[in-house]
């Protein structure tokens, strides 16, 4: 057992196409410790989703090493849960038999387990409900408890709030971190939302874009719950933008 | 559960075949319509009534539907499983696409000599040429279905890591399903034109010998009652399906106009 949670080391990925090729990625190198929760943000096309991609086991075309657990990653897996950015429920599927996915709801284990995480996620009463009566908040929390019932080692999701309205995406947020603190999941989480990666994260990955790599990180010391307009959390917002900027003015330059 | 609106729905919609049906007897009883070739509605139902009762009608439809459903069964069938095949591998779909689509378009009605060339006027038949004009739209919509599926979710399948059981059960099926529930209407309405032109042809059982054996002997009110009955049950079947697309399709967030 190692105390990282998610390995990632020298890891560059290139997309070849017919007639060209993208440096995607470039020697990237990121560690997960366990129970961790790491934020990722960068500028548009950096290979965000890429990164993430690959850490999933979803894209396993690429140079240098990705370990879960101390394992080599080769594939997809339950114990990575993935939150895409739409919440991709089963539509003809109730909220529970989305959760169950292909459990059967009728092994009284599942059973329990399915009722404890559609209390986790606060949707008493929406058991029987099917995608299309949910908001896209439910919807996304339905999402969230379908990857945790798998009890996944670690949970990567790709702008999961991004298409919820300012309110309902705070209160995701304060929901994620509950479920963070019950289950000890290490989180892995991409975000445009300077905010959002301070207010969660221990971490704050900035990246670069053209070839997408680690720029810097910014280590969170701030204890939870966190207040959003206190001066620390202010100075943290300065500090992970300057090192935006920094990316975007070299990204600028690289254009020229 | 029928609230006043829908009674008033039924009778709007109710209206003007009641108007015609009531201009059709007067017409009739007054003598400005021949009662050999229309004969009031009164009178088909007294043919009805009696057909009924002498046990001859559920005979007939019997033979029909038995008919109709192997044939739908066989061909439905076929058209299912290929459909699904075909529509989850490429491989199957080279291989075996273009001539189903060869054989698609050759007009059910021009091979129907050729049947009976080879086979006679038995049930062999007839229950082929059902089992071919329900072979092709299930194919079709089927194959479709399983085409439409978003591959999205596909990814989510691979992320839980469903087992490939799986993937066809909880992810291809429901997701094809409304294509296919599409399909399965087309399908028993085309089996159940089929065996109209299949009686029609020759037969010496079922609603369309019934409807050939009174126009010989120029019964016009059983061959009104042969076609009503033709058309009341292609009807209930297509409600049929129409029932459990509901049922099945709950799920759907789509426009009800
Ligand atoms: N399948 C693909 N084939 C070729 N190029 C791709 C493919 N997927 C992504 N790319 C390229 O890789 C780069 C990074 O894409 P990625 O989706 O990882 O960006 P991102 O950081 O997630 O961006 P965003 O914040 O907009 O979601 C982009 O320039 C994109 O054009
Ligand atoms: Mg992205």
């Amino acid at each position: 057992m190692t105390a990282e949670a998610l390995e990632i080391s020298q890891l560059s990925k290139t997309f070849r196409t017919a007639d060209k090729a993208t440096h995607v990625l470039d020697n990237v190198q990121l560690s997960l410790k366990k129970q961790e929760f790491v934020s990722i943000i960068g500028p548009s096309g950096c290979g965000k989703s890429t990164l993430l991609k690959i850490a999933a086991g979803l894209d396993v075309d690429y140079e240098g090493l990705v370990q879960l657990d101390g394992i080599d990653v080769s594939g997809p897996s339950k114990e990575k849960g993935f939150i895409f950015q739409e919440h991709r429920l089963f539509p003809w599927a109730t909220v529970e038999k989305n959760i169950a996915a292909d459990l059967s709801l009728k092994n009284p284990e599942v059973r329990q387990k399915v009722d404890e995480m559609i209390e986790l996620v606060r949707l008493q009463g929406f058991e029987k409900a099917y995608p299309k009566q949910l908001s896209g908040g439910m919807a996304q929390r339905v999402a969230i408890a379908r990857a945790l019932v798998r009890n996944p080692q670690v949970l990567l999701l790709d702008e999961p709030f991004g298409a919820l309205d300012a309110f309902t995406r705070n209160h995701m947020q304060e929901s994620l971190l509950d479920i963070w603190r019950q289950n000890k999941t290490s989180m892995l989480l991409v975000t445009h939302d300077i905010d959002e990666a301070i207010f969660l994260s221990n971490r704050v990955v900035v990246m670069d874009a053209r070839p997408g790599r680690i720029k810097a990180i910014i280590p969170v010391d701030l204890p939870y719950p966190r207040n959003r307009v206190s001066a620390s959390f202010q100075q943290l917002r300065t500090q992970v933008l300057s090192a935006l900027d920094h990316v975007e003015e070299e990204g600028n330059s690289y254009e020229i | 559960m029928i609230g006043k609106a829908g009674v008033k729905r039924f009778l709007l919609s109710a209206l003007i075949p009641f108007l015609v049906l009531v201009a059709w007897q007067l017409a009739v009883t007054n003598g400005l319509a021949s009662r050999q070739m229309f004969p009031p509605p009164t009178s088909i139902l007294g043919d009805f009534y009696d057909m009924l009762k002498s046990g001859e009608l559920t005979h007939h439809l019997g033979i029909s539907v038995l008919r109709a459903m192997v044939g739908f069964l066989i061909g439905g069938g076929l058209g299912l499983l290929f459909g699904l095949l075909n529509g989850l591998y490429r491989r199957t779909e080279e291989l075996l696409d273009p001539t189903i689509q060869m054989l698609r378009t050759v007009p059910l009605l021009a091979i129907t000599p050729l049947f009976i060339l080879w086979f006679g006027f038995g049930e062999l038949s007839k229950v082929l040429l059902i089992a071919m004009g329900a072979f092709f739209p299930l194919y079709v919509n089927s194959f479709l279905g399983v085409r439409n599926v978003d591959s999205k979710l596909f990814d989510v399948a691979r992320v839980l890591e469903f087992s490939r059981f799986h993937q066809l059960t909880k992810v291809v099926m429901p997701a094809a399903m409304p294509n296919i529930l599409l399909g399965m209407r087309l399908s028993l309405s085309t089996a159940w034109l089929c065996l109209v032109v299949a009686e029609l042809m020759g037969a010496d059982q079922g609603i369309g010998y019934l409807i050939q054996d009174a126009r010989s002997y120029m019964r016009t009110g059983v061959v009104f009652v042969g076609i009503i009955i033709f058309a009341v049950v292609g009807k209930l079947t297509d409600s049929l399906v129409r029932v459990l697309e509901s049922r099945l399709l709950q799920w759907r967030d789509s426009y009800k106009g």
